[in-house]
This record gives C-alpha cells, sequence and structure tokens, in this order.
C-alpha cells in the first residue's frame, strides 16, 4: 500500500492549489457577492485543462486519472467552493456519463468541446416534485420521426445559466417507473428549451442554480444517451461518481475554514498572548486537522478504486457522508475560534460555513447516502 | 538557436527551516524547482514560442529530487532535460558547481545560443554560479534582468537590468548569459496537458564518469569554500518604545540615534 501521489498527480495538485491561492482567493468573496463566477476563472481552467482531467486525450481531455481529478476539485473548492462544484458537476455528472455511455458521434460533437472547456454542461434531473425520489420525475420525452420532444420543468440546476450542453433525464415510458427513464443531451439553442429562474441561495451563491423549461423542445435522436430505459442507470453512474467530486469539494471547504483558524489562532491575542496557546483553541484545531485527513483519505480511496476499475459506490457514498459533515463541523468550529469576528464578513469562515452546508444535500442527502451504505452492506 | 536554462531543487518558501547536527533537518522539507529559474524557464519558453529559439535544454546538478524540478521545467515547456547526478558532488561548493555545468554542456555538446539562470537561488543564496559560468566560457552577461530582447540572425541581444535609480541597457554578442529576476515576465501555470506531456519528455541522467571526472575534482575536496555550520538568525527583540510629552520623547530619540546606534 503507498499513500503517496505520483509525480504527475503531485505536480497537478501544486500547481491548483498556486493558482487557487493566487487566482481563487482573493476573488472568491467578490464572486460570492455578485453570484458568479467570473469570465476569466473559466478562460484559465479551460486553458489549464481542468475541464476534461481524465478524459483521455484524443477526446481532448488531459488524459489524467480520477485521483488527480478529485485532487483538482478539493484544491479550487479550498480557494473558491463554487468554482469547485463547476469543474465537479460538469465533470462528474456530464463529461462522465457520455464518456461511458456516448457513441463516438456524441464524443466527437459534444465530449470533446466539454473536456477542453470550449462549453460548460449542467445535469438537470431534479425537479420541483423529485428530489432524492427521482423515478417521480414528471418531465417527458416522446419520439417523434427523427427526434425527441420534451416537456417539463427542471430546478436546482448546477452551472444551468453557463452551460450550453445539458444531460436532462426525462420519462420516455412513465408506466416502467425507473425502466422508463431516458437521458437526452440537449443543446442550449434547441428550439422549446429556455432557462428560468435562478436561485439566490445560502451558500456557493457564485455557482449558478437555475430553473431549465421544456417546451415541446425538439431534439435530434440522436442525442439520446444510451439506450431508451437506461436513464436511470445512467443516472446511478452519475451519482456515484459525483459524490466523489462533492466529498472533494467538502474537504477542501473545510481545508480552507480550518487554516483561517490556524491562522486566526495564532496572531489573535487575548489575556496576553496568542490565543493558540490555550488548550481550548489547541484541541479544536487538532479535531479539525484529524477529521479533514481521514475524510481527504476517504475520497482519494474511493477516487482510486473508480480509477481501478473496482467497485466504487460504497466508498463513494461513505466519503461523501463523513466529507460534508466534516466540511460542516470543522467551518462552525473555525468560527467559534475567531469569535466575534468569525461572523462578520471581515473574515471569510463565514462564508465557508454558508458553503459547507449544500454539500450535506446536493447529489445525495446525508440520508440518501446512508440508505446506499446500509443497504450494500445488509443485502445477500 | 537552442538555448539552456539551469534549473536548482530548492525548498518551498514556506518551508520552516529546522537544524539538526548543525546541519539542515532535510526530512520535512518540500522541494520546489527555484522561483527564480521558473523566469528563465519561461524568458527561454517565450523565446522559442516567439519562434526565436528552437530547443529548450534545462540542466539541473543535484540529488534524485532534482529530477521534479527539472520535470516541472518541462511542464512549463522546455523540450529535454539533463540531469547530473552523483554521490561524490554532495558538499561541492558554487564553484565546483560552475565547473560541473560547463563540462556537461560540452558533453551534452549542445550549441547553445543562450545560457539562462535563474538570479540567485533561494536555499543557498550566493548568486555565484551564473557569473562563474560565465566567466569560464568567456561569455558576456547581464545580471538581474527585467527585460529581454534576442535578435539570433543578428547574434545579438539586449537586456535591461534594474539599478539604483534607473535602467542599464546591455548589448551583447551571442552566446551570452542572463539572470533572471522578478519583474521580467509572469511564469504561467503549467497546463495539465502539459505536465502529461513532461513525462514524455526525455531526462538525460549524466554521472561525474560520464562527464570524464573524479571524485577529487568535485565535492569537499574539489571545494574552495566549505560550510561549516548553520545557525538560525537570532529571534527579533521587542522594539523599545518611547512615552512622554512630544518634547521629551523627541529628545530622548535624537540621544538614541546619536549616541547608541551612532547615525547622527
Amino acid at each position: 500500500m503507498r499513500f503517496e501521489f505520483t509525480e504527475e498527480q503531485r505536480m497537478v495538485r501544486d500547481m491548483v492549489r498556486r493558482l487557487a491561492d493566487e487566482e481563487l482567493k482573493p476573488r472568491a468573496a467578490e464572486m460570492d457577492k455578485k453570484g458568479e463566477i467570473f469570465p476569466e476563472i473559466y478562460q484559465q481552467l479551460a486553458e489549464l485543462g481542468l475541464f476534461g482531467v481524465y478524459v483521455p486525450e484524443e477526446y481532448g481531455g488531459a488524459g489524467m486519472d480520477v485521483v488527480s481529478y478529485a485532487t483538482v476539485v478539493e484544491e479550487l473548492s479550498r480557494g473558491c467552493a463554487s468554482t469547485g462544484i463547476l469543474v465537479s458537476a460538469h465533470t462528474s455528472l456530464v463529461v462522465d456519463p457520455i464518456l461511458h455511455y456516448g457513441t463516438e458521434e456524441q464524443k466527437q460533437k459534444f465530449l470533446m468541446p466539454l473536456a477542453k472547456g470550449e462549453k460548460i454542461a449542467a445535469h438537470a434531473m431534479t425537479e420541483p416534485g423529485a428530489g432524492t425520489d427521482v423515478v417521480s420525475i414528471a418531465t417527458t420525452a416522446k419520439r417523434d420521426g427523427d427526434h425527441y420532444i420534451l416537456n417539463g420543468t427542471k430546478h436546482f440546476i448546477t452551472n444551468g445559466k453557463e452551460a450550453s450542453i445539458y444531460l436532462v433525464f426525462a420519462m420516455t415510458d412513465k408506466e416502467k417507473r425507473h425502466k422508463g427513464m431516458s437521458a437526452f443531451i440537449v443543446e442550449k439553442d434547441a428550439p422549446g428549451f429556455s432557462i428560468g429562474k435562478l436561485e439566490h441561495k445560502l451558500g456557493i451563491r457564485a455557482s449558478s442554480t437555475a430553473e431549465l423549461i421544456f417546451e415541446n423542445c425538439r431534439i435530434p435522436a440522436e442525442n439520446l444517451l444510451g439506450e431508451e430505459g437506461q436513464g436511470f442507470y445512467i443516472a446511478m453512474h452519475c451519482y456515484d461518481g459525483g459524490r466523489i467530486g462533492v466529498a472533494a469539494q467538502a474537504v477542501g471547504i473545510a481545508q480552507a475554514a480550518y487554516e483561517e483558524a490556524v491562522e486566526f489562532a495564532k496572531t489573535r491575542v487575548q489575556f496576553g498572548q496568542p490565543i493558540a496557546n490555550f488548550q481550548a483553541i489547541q484541541f479544536k484545531l487538532a479535531d479539525m486537522a484529524t477529521m479533514i485527513e481521514a475524510a481527504r483519505l476517504l475520497y482519494l480511496k474511493a477516487a482510486w478504486l473508480k480509477q481501478e476499475g473496482k467497485p466504487y459506490y460504497q466508498l463513494s457514498a461513505m466519503a461523501k457522508l463523513f466529507a460534508s459533515d466534516v466540511a460542516m463541523r470543522v467551518t462552525r468550529e473555525a468560527i467559534q475560534v475567531h469569535g466575534g469576528y468569525g461572523f462578520t464578513e471581515e473574515y471569510p469562515v463565514e462564508r465557508h460555513y454558508r458553503d459547507a452546508k449544500i454539500t450535506e444535500i446536493y447529489e445525495g442527502t446525508s440520508e440518501a447516502q446512508r440508505l446506499t451504505i446500509a443497504r450494500n452492506l445488509l443485502k445477500g | 538557436m537552442k538555448v539552456v536554462v539551469f534549473c536548482k531543487s530548492v525548498p518551498d518558501t514556506e518551508t520552516r527551516v529546522r537544524l539538526k547536527d548543525n546541519r539542515l533537518d532535510k526530512s520535512e522539507i518540500k522541494y520546489i524547482l527555484n522561483p527564480y529559474d521558473e523566469f528563465a524557464v519561461e524568458e527561454a519558453v517565450r523565446m522559442k514560442e516567439a519562434g526565436k529559439v528552437d530547443e529548450v535544454v534545462a540542466v539541473s546538478m543535484g540529488p534524485e529530487r532534482a529530477r521534479e524540478a527539472l520535470r516541472s521545467a518541462l511542464a512549463i515547456g522546455a523540450d529535454r532535460a539533463i540531469l547530473i547526478k552523483d554521490d561524490a558532488l554532495d558538499g561541492s561548493d558554487t564553484y565546483v558547481t560552475a565547473k560541473v555545468l560547463v563540462k556537461a554542456l560540452e558533453k551534452d555538446g549542445v550549441e547553445y545560443g543562450m545560457l539562462l539562470f535563474g538570479q540567485q537561488a533561494i536555499d543557498g543564496d550566493t548568486w555565484h554560479v551564473p557569473g562563474q559560468v560565465a566567466e569560464m566560457l568567456g561569455l558576456p552577461q547581464a545580471g538581474s534582468i527585467i527585460k529581454l530582447e534576442v535578435d539570433p540572425d543578428a547574434g545579438k541581444a539586449v537586456a535591461n537590468r534594474l539599478v539604483e535609480g534607473g535602467e542599464e541597457v546591455h548589448e551583447m554578442a551571442l552566446p551570452c548569459v542572463v539572470t533572471c529576476r522578478k519583474g521580467l515576465n509572469e511564469p504561467r501555470y503549467p497546463s495539465l496537458p502539459n505536465i502529461m506531456k513532461a513525462k514524455r519528455k526525455p531526462v538525460q541522467d549524466y554521472s561525474l564518469a560520464d562527464l570524464g571526472l573524479s571524485p577529487e575534482e568535485v565535492g569537499r575536496a574539489g571545494s574552495f569554500t566549505e560550510v561549516l555550520s548553520y545557525s538560525l538568525p537570532p529571534k527579533k527583540e521587542a522594539g523599545r518604545k518611547v512615552e512622554g510629552e512630544p518634547e521629551e520623547v523627541v529628545q530622548e530619540l535624537v540621544k538614541f540615534l546619536k549616541d547608541e546606534i551612532k547615525v547622527l
């Protein structure tokens, strides 16, 4: 057993860490306030190859591995959690399934520009009436000659505003329940497609969360991903991988808050000495560091299993469950270390605290993760 | 034209320096490509991108970990690398280092038009090696440059260096030596595709024997200088506060400047 990055993985981590320190951290508060990731950030991520980390080179990617990808998401999230989920949702929830289930034509047409970062992707499953219970989606797709006609409304769609390629889930046969769900690639200019309202959120405010409206939206039949009825399985494939991304994002948020807490504790003087001298603070910092390390090892193991082609959904569920909880605990304690200052916008820990919460919710709530884990260990 | 960039593996800028038995404790140090060398690599790669240079060769003398520094240079865009590695080199001073680097250039046979260095390494901080290499090869040199214009066809380079109160402009015949500093350029982030490409670029290893040098000519034996000991800088003492009415404070301060530190 080797707990060591390869040389390339280390180089990627170092590069993205520097990028986060120099480009993301100084802008994160402003992007949070304005509710957008600045265009120059997209540009830079694309130039550096961060939108297609483990996509093979022949499809426009960097040809690296899943461990590198997860590390990229952690390091980006350490600088800006919204930028972390931008890359994670793009990669795990759209790039990965097209890579896995797409035809050669679909890979050439859609995967290529996505991996290069020329286009941004969004994954559209959630609806007002269908969250964790994905089989209850009401969006439908009907075959009409060489086309499918989509009708319905999606909401809470990450990257919804910036994306130009959407992976949309719809029922092709409602009677068949989960076996009647299909996945479609929808381009932004498809007739009958429009973007609805944008959400105002507690955290990851720079990441767009949009409503998508399909009104007799016509898309070519060749945009069906996989086969009719395969949508549910494609979605589960997406979330198994997406959990690695969200776990990495949660660790990045926790790491950022922890670093702020250490710095503050060393410089804040009370009772004539830095508060880091007090055991009450030391114990908090020690617990934070320990939890972060454990959460990191979990997502790295899940990423490694995925890379090796071994079953990983149990580990990715554990990683997300644990890392999101760690993000909540660490960011809360980081504010506590800061005292009243931590409650103000003068210090970034309040943003980390707000950003942490969503990691317990999206791509499967913590409750759903526990179900996945429990069902797996009790089966057979 | 081909250019050579010299690269050193140095402790990360955030390293906490610790001593053990009068030596640097290297057990927990993370190593990086010397940041000043990054400016040199970036400049060389830009010259290549501008079509003025057709090959950028990165060269390092050091232990195995220097390979990582070279890999960083390759990821920025250098084409190939040379690593001079030999246990006998341990303890070499800057003179020996320069001598070995010159030997490596001879051995490789690269027909260089320019040698680029970082102006200093952030660990040893001697600033010696570039000047020593230039002297040994009899080449013109410009140190700590902030601007560089190269005209390979005319066989000359113009380099600007910051001096107190202004800039000096040097015109040099090629081949020449320059050392690079902040302000010359903004080193790029190595992209993921370039990190992957770096893995496939050739790194040539040379031992002492390959360079035709004997152990007596290098290391402590071949060096003019030897580091006898290391010590940490003294802890900063708390400043002295002068309090009271303005007149008293001024008097006290003037007395201090005159009598104690004698600057007036």
